[in-house]
């Protein structure tokens, strides 16, 4: 494990143009993550987890204004020529998305697609390709790739689609993997066949992985580091043996004692309030005070908390981080 | 597990036990309101036939929820869409509330679709999109005749919108307009609406997101609790399944693998099935993450055009052994109400749970 | 709630539209609005509707006013589209025959509206042999050429006024039962639709409220790109003499009479044949731009246009 960031973003804000005015989807956020580490951003929909990752590889719609630093092994991303970055992205940074199905392209076997992004980068022949769209394959853990390599993917299950769309994203030897929700679609045992592959692959081959999620369990498993997100900011960061152990924010609390626990039994779940705000019109202090159970001061309404440390790189963004449970701040 | 996750959930459960002391639902312990017996339902398909539900048999008794687990291709959706005869059934039967509705008519199901009502998993596609929120509420008191026109009908809009939680200025808005949690609210104050024996919830909670699902579990207890209501509760989510149930089913491949009580099925799974479901169940604790032994199926699930002769689990299942090609398991008493189709239920899952 | 739903959307770049009731239409007229050409269409519709209803009272002359003395003049102060071969005031023809063109166009594409939609409608939601039946039929009167079948029913039922809507009805019946039924074939696989048969709703309840209603955004647009259609065969049918009967005046058949003045009375033809081209390219422009913002897919490439 290297101390060097594979990926670093300081400071990174996404604003996305509508008809009815700006967007804010992501305002401030830092986060790195370096070789042989996996960095779980977790959040709900709308939170900009995925806006956050999109925009510092240079994905984000056309229709976004992004600020803020983004360091690729080293090199500055923001101010490259679009060729340049496209040209790094592709060396470097390996993508898996939520659906394998639309992430493959129908009338292509299995074998092109797998190796079209190594020929192009890697100047592989033909026959070269081949040969490595087999490892590559096998790699995955897809049973005789010798002869599944000419398959399409409509011949494979969803799972077994997941692993082709990892193989593509190997094929560069990326030092960065992002995966963004890679096993929301798929069925619980599927999704722990993905997971111990990831985990597997990034033994062998000291990959970073970014992973994008909204599953806390899933995060449990796999994470270093861990990043909570809503309404585009981070409100906890750190070890993901600290968030989890002791989570400081009332929301991450919340989220954490909001799933079933078949342990403990009891009626009732704990709950949050209201749904997450529009970006459009996001409050002026902490975005999650209409919701915060705790919500004691008039300042949460007025003044935005700042990224606080409560142990070591472990942040959080509230003035109250010891009031988690709904207890009255005195 | 966190100290301040515990002690948050024990602050909740007291004020919901609170809540709900005193407030005692009078129910006939064993009255069946639906019942499937035998059911199969086979679909045509180029590929040949697909055998979505193969031999299912249930109860549901009134006041309960059964819930309903599985995954994709397990068949479990089918078998709520049976309930409400949604599809044909290719054998068996299916009674409720005493009746035999397996063959009934087109027009004579209308009116057991009052009985039975669903609430979907996709709240956003589930509502007609040019509709209002208070149409789509009306729309079984419509159908079923159930209020006059005009005042009466709004008061009874009305008072689902409170029940469910919902503002009852909502009633004029369209669905974009709503939020997914209170789009599903609306889905189910609909499903209130004609006061059915029965409510089938498949997927409720899925297409939600997570500090959402907490407030529509919650609003389905106390709506039970409140109603006396009866629920299938199918689910993919196991620790969902548990937390809302009674009683519960483990589906695979079109059949029920393992049944029993929520406690039985968590702690002492009997089907190798169960057991390999429950350990890829991830848990929020990295912990527990770290130390614990996955079962790690090997494949997917066989398709349902030609499932696998003797046991439909042996193809993965860790423990298959040679009589389980030969005989197809059925479902056998382990325990007290807790049923298992496996030959070597219980042996099977200490043999894999042990290293 | 709206705005978080679809800035999600936007965030999250999907494309499928976040369309819903009223905002649609709401969103389609605003669209509309902004588009010089649609703008230009409808102003002129607006006027053809203005002379199609007060055209004999705008007329400066009787149609019929014979004036054989003042036969085939050019246009000139006291009648700026000239004379016909009878001294006929021209612009006071066109004029009147606004009216029938606007008939013909409503009334005929009314009746293949009501029928195809209809049509569509049950074979689409039924499927089986009743779409099959009811399908190929449309398949077999749309392989004939549009002005031949108009022709062969008029020669059947004799030409007049009421023929030729009836015919040119019958031509534009199986575009309408097509575009109806590839509607309802996808809204019927739509949730919602499984939530209405859920609830115990009848048919034809959940055609009328949940189905029709959600697939009116292309029968709109049908319907525009349809009258364009059809007041162009009305024209062609009058050409031919099928249709209105002389001496009541038709673009299509002042076209055919100034025919044989073309060298020297050029305005006998130009002035009908303008309005034709007008009319229709009015009502293709207007079908165009709804086409634009009521098709869900082209909405999102327009929004996508408008939003980089």
């Amino acid at each position: 494990m290297s101390d060097r960031a594979v990926l670093a973003v300081e400071d990174l804000t996404v604003t996305i143009g509508t008809r009815r005015g700006p967007a804010r989807a992501v305002a401030g956020v830092d986060w790195s993550v370096r070789a042989g580490e996996t960095l779980a951003l977790v959040g709900e929909s709308g939170s900009g987890k995925s806006m956050s990752v999109l925009a510092a590889t240079g994905l984000a719609p056309r229709s976004a204004r992004v600020t803020g630093r983004v360091h690729l092994l080293g090199t500055e991303l923001t101010g490259l020529p679009g060729e340049d970055r496209r040209r790094m992205r592709g060396r470097h940074v390996g993508f898996v998305f939520q659906d394998p199905m639309t992430s493959l392209n129908p009338v292509l076997t299995v074998g092109r697609q797998v190796t079209e992004a190594g020929e192009e980068h890697l100047g592989l022949t033909r026959r070269a390709a081949r040969a490595r769209a087999v490892e590559l394959l096998d790699l995955v853990g897809i049973p005789s790739p010798a002869e599944r390599v000419d398959a399409y993917p409509h011949q494979f299950s969803g799972g077994m689609r997941q692993r082709v769309v990892i193989a593509m994203a190997l094929a560069c030897e990326p030092d960065l993997l992002i995966a963004d929700e890679p096993t929301t679609a798929l069925d619980v045992t599927t999704q722990a066949q993905i997971v111990e592959l990831v985990a597997d692959l990034q033994r062998r081959l000291g990959t970073a992985v970014v992973w994008i999620t909204h599953d806390l369990g899933v995060v449990a498993g796999i994470a270093d580091t861990v990043a909570v997100m809503y309404a585009g900011r981070i409100l906890e960061q750190g070890p993901v043996d600290a968030v989890f152990t002791n989570p400081s924010h009332p929301y991450t609390t919340a989220l954490l004692a909001a799933r079933p626990d078949p342990d403990g039994g009891g009626d009732e779940l704990v709950t949050i309030q209201g749904s997450p705000p529009s970006p459009l019109d996001l409050p002026a202090g902490c975005a999650f005070w209409p919701r915060c159970p705790v919500r004691g001061a008039a300042r949460c309404e007025h003044e935005l908390p700042p990224l606080v440390p409560v142990a070591a790189d472990h942040h959080v963004r509230t003035f109250y981080p010891h009031h988690t449970d709904g207890g009255v701040p005195t | 597990m966190s100290e301040r996750v515990t002690r948050l959930r024990a602050l909740v459960r007291q004020a919901g036990a609170q809540r709900s002391a005193g407030m005692s639902t009078s129910r006939e312990p064993d009255e069946v309101v639906a019942e499937l017996d035998d059911l199969t339902v086979w679909f045509p398909t180029p590929a040949g036939m697909v055998r979505a539900v193969d031999g299912v048999s249930l109860q549901v008794r009134r006041g309960e929820t059964l819930g309903l687990v599985g995954e994709s291709g397990s068949g479990k959706s089918t078998t709520g869409l049976a309930l409400l005869r949604l599809v044909d059934p290719t054998s068996g039967g299916v009674r409720v509330a005493g009746q035999d509705v397996t063959r009934w008519s087109r027009r004579r199901l209308r009116a057991l679709r009052r009985r039975v009502a669903m609430v979907f998993q996709d709240p956003h596609a589930s509502l007609d999109p040019r509709r209002t929120i208070g149409a789509s509420i009306a729309e079984p008191l419509i159908v079923h005749r159930l209020t006059d026109r005009g005042a009466a009908r709004r008061h009874r809009v009305e008072e689902l919108l409170d029940m469910v939680g919902l503002r009852r200025d909502l009633a004029d808005r369209h669905p974009h307009e709503l939020s997914g949690g209170q789009r599903q609210r609306v889905g189910i104050a609909r499903a209130l609406a004609g006061e059915p024996d029965l409510i089938v919830l498949d997927e409720p909670i899925a297409s939600l997101d997570l500090s959402v699902q907490a407030q529509i579990m919650n609003l389905l207890r106390r709506l039970q609790r409140e109603l006396g209501l009866t629920y299938l509760f199918i689910a993919h989510d196991l620790a969902a399944v548990e937390h809302m149930s009674d009683r519960m089913a483990v589906m695979y491949l079109g059949r029920i693998v393992e049944s029993g009580t929520p406690a039985q099925i968590w702690r002492e799974p009997a089907h190798p099935y169960t057991a390999a479901l429950l350990s890829a169940v991830p848990v929020a604790d990295p912990r527990i993450e770290r130390q614990r032994r996955r079962i790690i199926l090997s494949g997917d699930i066989p398709s349902p055009v030609d499932p696998p002769a003797g046991c439909r689990f042996r193809t993965r299942c860790p423990q298959a052994r040679p009589d389980c090609a030969s005989t197809d398991p059925v479902l056998a008493e382990v325990g007290p109400e807790h049923r298992a189709a496996c030959l070597f239920a219980g042996d099977a899952v200490r043999a894999m749970r042990t290293p | 709630m709206s705005e978080r739903q679809r800035v999600d959307h936007q965030l999250t770049a999907t494309t499928t539209s976040s369309g819903g009731g009223d905002g649609q239409l709401r969103r389609a007229l605003s669209a509309l609005r902004h588009d010089p050409l649609a703008l230009t269409g409808s102003a002129v519709l607006a006027l053809l509707v203005v002379v199609g209803l007060a055209g004999s009272w705008l007329a400066p002359s009787g149609v019929n006013d014979v004036d054989v003395d003042r036969m085939l003049q050019p246009p000139s102060w006291s009648h700026p589209f000239g004379t016909d071969e009878l001294g006929r005031d021209v612009l006071s023809r066109v004029l009147v025959a606004a009216r029938v063109s606007l008939q013909v166009g409503l009334v005929s594409v009314g009746i293949a509206l009501v029928v195809g939609v209809t049509l569509g409608l049950f074979a689409g939601y039924y499927r089986g042999w009743l779409d099959n039946v009811l399908m190929r039929c449309m398949d077999v009167l749309f392989a004939f050429p549009v002005l031949l079948l108009a022709v062969a029913i008029v020669a059947v039922l004799g030409p007049g006024l009421t023929t030729a809507m009836i015919a040119i009805g019958v031509v534009y019946t199986p575009i309408f039962a097509r575009v109806t039924r590839a509607g309802v074939l996808s809204v019927r696989e739509q949730v919602f639709v499984r939530a209405a048969v859920s609830i115990g709703a009848s048919d034809l309840r959940i055609m009328r409220r949940h189905v029709l209603p959600n697939i009116a955004a292309p029968l709109i647009v049908q319907t525009s790109l349809s009258l364009a259609f059809a007041i162009l065969s009305e024209a062609a049918l009058s050409f031919l003499g099928l249709g209105v009967q002389p001496p009541a005046p038709a673009w299509g058949r002042m076209l055919y009479d100034g025919r044989g003045f073309v060298t020297e009375a050029w305005w006998l033809g130009v002035f009908p044949g303008a309005a034709i081209f007008l009319t229709v390219l009015a009502f293709n422009l207007v079908g165009d731009a709804l086409r634009d913002v009521l098709d869900p897919r082209q909405l999102t490439v327009s929004e996508a246009r408008r939003n980089s």
